[in-house]
């Protein structure tokens, strides 16, 4: 057992494993749900039933010492029939015909209480009688059903094990299942890996049952209660027959899993009842451990004779009359020689993806058991498969009016934690699950469109006006390069996502475009510049007031890992803060060291900054580095960087006003209509990022070389160095992004072309040299354009010289100085840039300003 | 009229004729369900029908008989879990053997004789779904709502003279009455004289002592249950049932903050309420019970007596609260009601920019920018951009005067639905705005900020001192701003944030520039210094008529649900106008205030009942922006020279 919560299952557990193994007569040794009743005494009670056939004599003779007495037995009928019945119970060949399988026989078998804790009693009687067909089926060999279903044990027993015999996964891909090997039988090799590791859980995803036998699938589906102990046995004996000499805790239990019937709460109806269901959804609330009493021991206090009563819909029927001495009222309960299972409850809210706009979450109740307690947290996401049930509310023990209303909940027989991979990511496998075949077909039939890039950008933000280029850029930004591992060569991960900065005037609707981000992608997160700390960006350590257990609270970057972190105002954030991103946007993780907890966590985040310029209206005169006043180190990270500016010109004013008429008087059904294209666009991007990884081609690595070359080149002429390589990186995240629009698994020359112009048209506005109008890379780079550098020079230069003529002064005024280098000089030349020549030279140790003089050293 | 006794008194028997003649006929399939609505929607059409049914909003639920239909205007604050319950069940006698079918719709408790039991396994047993909703009364109801939908209803109910049951109403209309006067501590000449129209001809000696006695009760089971629930109301001070209102068909189309007005069986059956003792008695001893913890039972299932039931028989979103309109205005005899209106638009428009300039201390301007302020609704949504929202800034405002809270009670009396936020740093640190989801008792705790669409929001900022904003104040100034930028407000769910679009006209009041952002700010200029500004605005409002009065309120509804166009020549004018403007100079006019100018436009042409936008309309808004513009300009040299 993995986790042997409580006492009473451990005990049980050692019980089990007893030197000497118990047979269903052993009476001494009872494992401790097998012993007791008897299927010859409980199938005696059936016999009223008309369905229950006349062989119900079973070879073996009631065993009347351990079954528990009429009396009382009469009021946990419903209970006695449905643990004792073989289905819950484990291979009946074992019991039945006592075929020597030493292994089958040498392992306890664990009660499910997954399976059978609704005790309904509408079930219990199709159990029973189930049972009781089944039975007959066991003993006379016909060819019955179950009662209720279509069910025939031996057909069914014998399909799943053909199934885990046979199945080859086709689909099946290597990340997946590590350590299997992908053409032999998969589940034949998960047998192998319990006898090894011991687990005895059997994990059995439902779709590969679907592919194997489209009719088992739906029995499972339909009859989990009854199927599913039926798969127990298959696996079991299959197991035992390999593996004779294994010991395990208990007998191979199988959960299935991934049972496609529902995905979304919401969708839950009355006809899922008792029905194998999947659902996905966010834990809110898990109870603690209840310790549940499946059988109560009681012992005579007169004549010591004991007793074992099962629980009956949470009640113990107290035997009143002792059986052996007749005394009434000497039963005592003992409680440590009582049976208990672990349980608890879970509250699931449904995730906020599956919810429509406008309505609150659902939730729903589910019971998990034994070793599936304590198996998630509150705020995990996880799919849960399990049993949906149904249970009438009393108002009243005594009373017979009934509230008209059912009770609900999940009895859990399988969990998948959806990120358990990753702090906050989504399970890879149910995001690609996402599409349709009619879904998938549209896209690919959009994707061999010509025009399919012009029409996504276009489709973007359609009510922020023209930017083509700059909705272009974040389009790619969108779908991201390919994630490259450069792990073995010592550079760690290769950075795939685009990041992006705009800057430009206030109130060009930069804002409007990062909120319009922020929806459309499933992580996104937006934060403002001002209102966010380092800690809230990253990650921070609080105490959990319930639990008083320290947490990791994660902040927006984390939280957009695979994402698009959208932040506004990003002049306006301060130093501490932006530093932090200066790993984020390299290394793609983000370092934590705080209140004793160290960890790095990723954060393959894109970001998407505007920045507002520092004198509020952009200055043209000024370099983009100028105007925002940013360091050029985190310049340089992003790979684009467009100017959002006021083109002021007739033509585009025009276009613009039509635009903004139109927006105030058109109808709804247009907005519909596009608010479908913003659904496409979403799945669009999911299917590119989730499917196509794009590599390059000969070619395009030649272009991509060439334009490097290229752009070496055009700064080498003029003394200064216009591309690094990063800027190389870039180019090869937006050839990638490019590619991947196109669905393309190559990256090729068009798409080196694109990211070509894209890249020369964000430096273009951006890193224009506003004195030269030359494309300048190093005012990102460094932060100061090379023409500025060598003018700072030359004017200190001459600053100096002017200083070295007036002769040997040791103190010179501050103004006047100022003034005669501006009638020497032919140039205007402003305050700052005296200032800056001043201080240029005061580094050369040439001269000191101290207030308003300047003294020479 | 017997008939009508019968549907409204004990519609269960209605039901279950219906279901029975099903049943006889060995068809107890769904049609019977779809017959009963039917029958029910027939009944209510007649001749003001609707008003007959007691609403549960005037009537304290104690004087309403369980199991008779009611209705209930109401907007919903939660949305529980949907439930499964027999939709048809069979009983058994034990003695005789003889089975019974019996529904179990509409009913919380499935009944049985005393002598019979009910036979869980029966094949013919139906599981349905029904879902609960958790609602309450609309939050800012203004009192004039409350107070013609009810007497419109008593005038109807008088003149019919009908059934014993309902011959209550008056008394007990007359007591819910005076609650509201103790409310409201305002006086109101018009509340007077209702009072002595709507007369009481039946004692009223016997409902008091009731009354008394009842709230006597009342008393006793707060003393007795440990903290008294909360009934979850967004705004403070709010009185009202809330309620749990059952539906059984198609909620989906229903959302969180949707105002409805439903009709169906009201119940109040103590049981429910015993059903929570004994659950949380045996809780401890039977672990398949407490899969709720207590909290989640308290609030799921509270006592009826406190929170009744409604089970639904008929629902439907309400376009608009305002009473004095019709309710639907698709209908065919609603057109009419609308065309004669629109007729005499034009003095109803101008008496109320006159009333309101006497408001707002004699200045046009600030009048007109309110019209356009009231008639404000966010029409549509492009992506994530709310078209139609007009946030006002009225800034100039007297500081730590009255002014505001005058301003506020004006308004307050023509739009069906208000509240007026003090933006004091103690309200801002302590207040709860924004709706926050408990899991410990599994429901959607209300804030200030959970309001209906179309509600007035009036923030005073001229309360606002200086002083220190803890997390939860930054946390509430930022979501006001959220409400006002996108018109949506971030649910917190704890693990995640939620976002619920929604349409709230937000009115800053501020002594300078506000603080939130806005759409447009309009600096007051009063003309008129009243000495006793108490006087002045009270005199104002009783030198209203209540018919003009009551044609305000018509014109601030209706004008809001308009259609509005422009037409290509129109678009084309605008445009040349715009490039015009750019041309001479480009900072004059930005994109911005093109959006700014095209609303003013749309409300202007709106608020003169036009349905499109003509060129003097879109001169007009020119010209009140320019108006607007230089007062700011004005002020903007004011202060610079105080600077």
């Amino acid at each position: 057992m993995s986790s042997p919560a409580s006492t009473p299952s451990r005990r049980r557990g050692k019980r089990g494993r007893g030197s000497n193994p118990p047979t269903p007569q052993d009476a001494r040794s009872p494992p401790s749900q097998r012993r007791r009743p008897d299927d010859s005494a409980s199938t005696g009670e059936l016999q009223p039933l008309p369905t229950s056939p006349p062989a119900e004599q079973s070879p073996r003779a009631p065993d009347a010492l351990f079954s528990s007495p009429p009396q009382f037995r009469h009021s946990a009928i419903p209970l006695d029939f449905d643990i004792s019945s073989p289905l819950t119970y484990g291979t009946p060949s074992s019991r039945v015909e006592g075929t020597p399988r030493s292994g089958v026989r040498g392992t306890p078998v664990r009660q499910r209480p997954d399976l059978g804790s609704a005790r309904k009693a509408r079930q219990v009687d199709l159990h029973s009688d189930g049972q009781a067909e089944d039975l007959a089926e066991q003993s006379l060999g016909q060819r019955l059903v179950i009662w209720g279903t279509d069910v025939n044990v031996a057909s069914c027993k014998d399909k799943f094990q053909k199934f885990l015999q046979r199945f080859i996964d086709p689909l099946a891909k290597e990340d997946e299942d590590i350590g299997l090997d992908l053409n032999q039988p998969r589940y034949m090799q998960r047998l192998e890996e319990i006898n090894m590791v011991g687990e005895p859980f059997l994990n059995v995803n439902c779709d590969h049952l679907r592919a194997f036998d489209e009719n088992l699938y739906r029995q499972l589906i339909c009859y989990p209660q009854e199927v599913i102990p039926t798969f127990d046995m298959a696996a079991n004996e299959i197991f035992f027959d390999r593996y004779p000499d294994s010991i395990l805790e208990h007998q191979i239990q199988v959960r299935p899993y991934n049972a496609l019937k529902t995905r979304n709460m919401r969708s839950l109806n009355p006809e899922d009842i008792d029905q194998l269901i999947t659902i996905s959804g966010m834990v809110i609330r898990s109870s603690q451990l209840i310790p549940e009493m499946q059988e109560a021991f009681f012992k005579c206090q007169v004549c010591a004779f004991t007793a074992r009563v099962e629980i009956d819909r949470g009640r113990i029927a107290e035997p009143s009359v002792c059986k052996n001495c007749n005394t009434t009222h000497s039963m005592a309960l003992i409680h440590n020689r009582s049976m208990f299972s672990d349980k608890q409850m879970i509250k699931l809210q449904e995730s906020p993806e599956d919810m429509p706009a406008g309505q609150t979450p659902h939730t729903v109740a589910l019971f998990a058991h034994n070793d599936l307690v304590d198996k998630v947290q509150p705020g995990d996401r996880v799919n849960v498969t399990g049993i949906y049930r149904a249970v009438p509310i009393r108002v009243n023990p005594r009373v017979s009016v009934v509230k008209s209303v059912y009770k609900t909940h999940i009895d859990v027989i399988h969990y998948r934690k959806t990120d358990s991979k990753r702090l906050h990511g989504v399970d890879e496998e149910t995001e690609q699950k996402m599409f349709t075949e009619e879904r998938v077909a549209l896209l690919k039939e959009l994707s061999t469109k010509a025009d399919i890039y012009e029409r996504l950008s276009s489709a973007l933000a359609p009510s922020i006006y023209e930017h083509e280029d700059i909705k272009k850029g974040i389009l790619l930004q969108l779908f991201g390069g390919s994630r490259k591992d450069f792990t073995h060569t010592g550079r760690g991960n290769f950075r795939a996502e685009i990041n992006i900065l705009l800057c430009g005037d206030p109130g060009t609707s930069k804002s409007q475009l990062l909120q319009y981000v922020y929806n459309l992608v499933p992580r996104g997160q937006y934060t403002s510049g001002k209102g966010s700390s380092a800690v809230g960006l990253t990650a921070y350590v609080m105490k959990d007031p319930e639990t008083r257990q320290l947490v990791l609270q994660t902040g927006a970057l984390v939280l957009s890992d695979n994402g698009i972190c959208c932040i506004d105002e990003f002049d306006k954030m301060n130093e501490s803060t932006r530093s932090v991103l200066h790993e984020v946007m390299e290394q793609q993780t983000l370092s934590i060291a705080k209140a004793g907890i160290i960890c790095q966590l990723n954060a393959r985040t894109s970001i998407l900054a505007a920045a507002n310029p520092v004198e509020s209206q952009w200055n043209p005169k000024k370099t983009t580095i100028e105007n925002i006043q940013l360091p050029h180190t985190l310049l340089s990270r992003f790979d684009l960087i467009f100017l959002m500016l006021d083109p002021r010109d007739e033509a585009y004013d025009r276009r613009l006003a039509r635009h903004l008429v139109s927006l105030y008087y058109q109808s709804e059904e247009r907005l519909e209509e596009e608010y479908m294209d913003m659904a496409v666009l979403r799945d669009y991007i999911a299917f590119a990022r989730g499917y196509i990884n794009p590599r390059l081609s000969e070619e395009a690595s030649q272009a991509l070389i060439e334009a490097y070359v290229d752009m070496r080149k055009i700064g080498s002429g003029r003394g200064m160095v216009s591309a690094y390589p990063r800027q190389l990186e870039s180019l090869i995240r937006l050839a990638e992004a490019h590619a991947k629009v196109r669905f393309s698994e190559k990256v090729e020359t068009i798409d080196v072309e694109e990211a070509k112009r894209l890249h020369r048209e964000a430096l273009k506005q951006s890193a224009t040299d506003p004195r030269t109008g030359i494309v300048d890379i190093s005012i990102l780079t460094t932060g100061m354009s090379a023409t500025a550098r060598k003018r700072k020079e030359e004017l200190a230069q001459a600053l100096k010289k002017l200083i070295q003529s007036k002769g040997k002064t040791p103190a010179l005024k501050y103004q006047q100085l100022f003034e005669d280098l501006r009638a020497q000089s032919d140039t205007a030349v402003t305050k700052e840039m005296f200032e800056e020549a001043l201080r240029a030279l005061a580094d050369d140790d040439f001269l000191t300003v101290t207030g308003k003089t300047v003294r020479l050293l | 009229m017997p008939c009508v006794a019968d549907w409204l008194n004990s519609p269960f028997s209605i039901v279950q004729g219906i279901f029975a003649c099903f049943v006889a006929q060995n068809t107890p399939n769904s049609d019977w369900e779809k017959k009963v609505t039917d029958y029910f929607k027939e009944k209510l059409k007649e001749n003001n029908a609707t008003n007959w049914v007691p609403s549960l909003n005037d009537v304290p639920v104690h004087y309403l008989k369980p199991n008779s239909l009611v209705k209930f205007r109401c907007m919903v604050q939660d949305m529980f879990d949907p439930e499964f319950y027999m939709g048809v069940y069979e009983t058994v006698d034990p003695n005789t053997n003889a089975r019974v079918l019996h529904f179990g719709k509409y009913r919380d408790v499935a009944e049985c004789g005393p002598q019979q039991e009910i036979d869980m396994n029966s094949s013919q047993t139906v599981t349905l779904e029904r879902q609960t909703f958790y609602c309450v009364p609309v939050p800012g109801e203004s009192a004039w709502v409350k107070e013609i939908s009810f007497f419109s209803e008593l005038v109807l109910a008088s003149q019919a003279r009908v059934s014993p049951s309902t011959s209550y109403t008056p008394s007990r209309h007359k007591r819910s009455y005076e609650e509201d006067e103790d409310m409201e501590q305002h006086p109101s000449k018009q509340k007077e004289q209702h009072m002595g129209s709507g007369g009481d001809s039946h004692g009223c000696g016997e409902p008091k002592r009731l009354e008394t006695e009842a709230s006597a009760g009342h008393h006793l089971i707060s003393a007795n249950c440990s903290p008294p629930l909360d009934l979850n109301f967004p705004l403070p001070g709010e009185k009202g049932p809330a309620c749990l209102v059952k539906v059984y068909e198609s909620w989906d189309t229903f959302k969180v903050n949707d105002v409805l007005e439903v009709y169906g069986i009201l119940s109040v059956d103590p049981v429910l309420s015993i059903v929570n003792n004994e659950e949380r008695d045996s809780s401890t001893l039977d672990p398949m019970e407490c899969m709720d913890t207590a909290e989640e039972q308290r609030v799921h299932s509270p006592p009826s007596s406190l929170v009744p039931r409604i089970h639904v028989i008929l629902a439907h979103k309400l376009q608009h609260l305002n009473p004095l309109l019709p309710a639907c205005l698709n209908e065919e005899e609603s057109k009419t009601f609308v065309s004669n209106f629109m007729a005499e638009l034009s003095p109803v428009r101008a008496e109320l920019l006159g009333f309101l300039t006497h408001a707002l201390l004699g200045d046009s301007l600030a009048a007109e920018y309110l019209i356009l302020h009231l008639i404000s609704t966010v029409y549509a949504r492009r992506d994530v951009l709310p078209l139609g929202k007009f946030t006002v800034n009225l800034s100039g405002c007297p500081r730590n005067s009255i002014f505001t809270e005058h301003i506020y009670r004006i308004i307050q009396q023509l739009v069906p639905a208000s509240y007026r936020l003090q933006m004091t740093i103690e309200n801002m640190n302590h207040s709860r705005f924004i709706p926050r989801k408990d899991y410990t008792a599994n429901r959607l705790v209300s804030g200030i900020l959970q309001l209906a669409s179309n509600t007035s929001l009036v923030i005073d900022e001229t309360q606002l001192e200086q002083g220190q904003l803890d997390t939860k104040g930054v946390h509430n100034v930022k979501a006001l701003g959220n409400l006002i930028t996108w018109q949506k407000v971030d649910y917190d769910f704890s693990y995640h944030q939620m976002e619920f679009p929604c349409n709230i006209n937000v009115l800053i009041t501020s002594e300078g520039r506000s603080l939130l952002p806005s759409d447009c700010q309009v600096q007051l200029q009063p003309q008129i210094i009243p000495p006793n500004m108490e006087e002045y605005m009270n005199s104002l409002l009783t030198a209203v008529l209540p018919s003009v009065l009551n044609k305000f309120r018509i014109y601030l509804t209706l004008l809001r649900l308009l259609d509005y166009s422009i037409s290509d020549e129109v678009t084309k004018a605008v445009e040349e106008d715009f490039v015009e403007m750019r041309k001479n100079d480009p900072e004059s006019i930005t994109a911005d205030d093109l959006h700014r100018t095209l609303l003013v436009a749309r409300f202007l042409s709106l608020s003169a009942g036009q349905t499109t936008l003509s060129r003097e309309r879109w001169l007009r808004a020119k010209q009140l922006e320019a108006l607007r513009k230089a007062r700011l300009q004005q002020q903007k040299c004011v202060n610079g020279n105080e600077l």
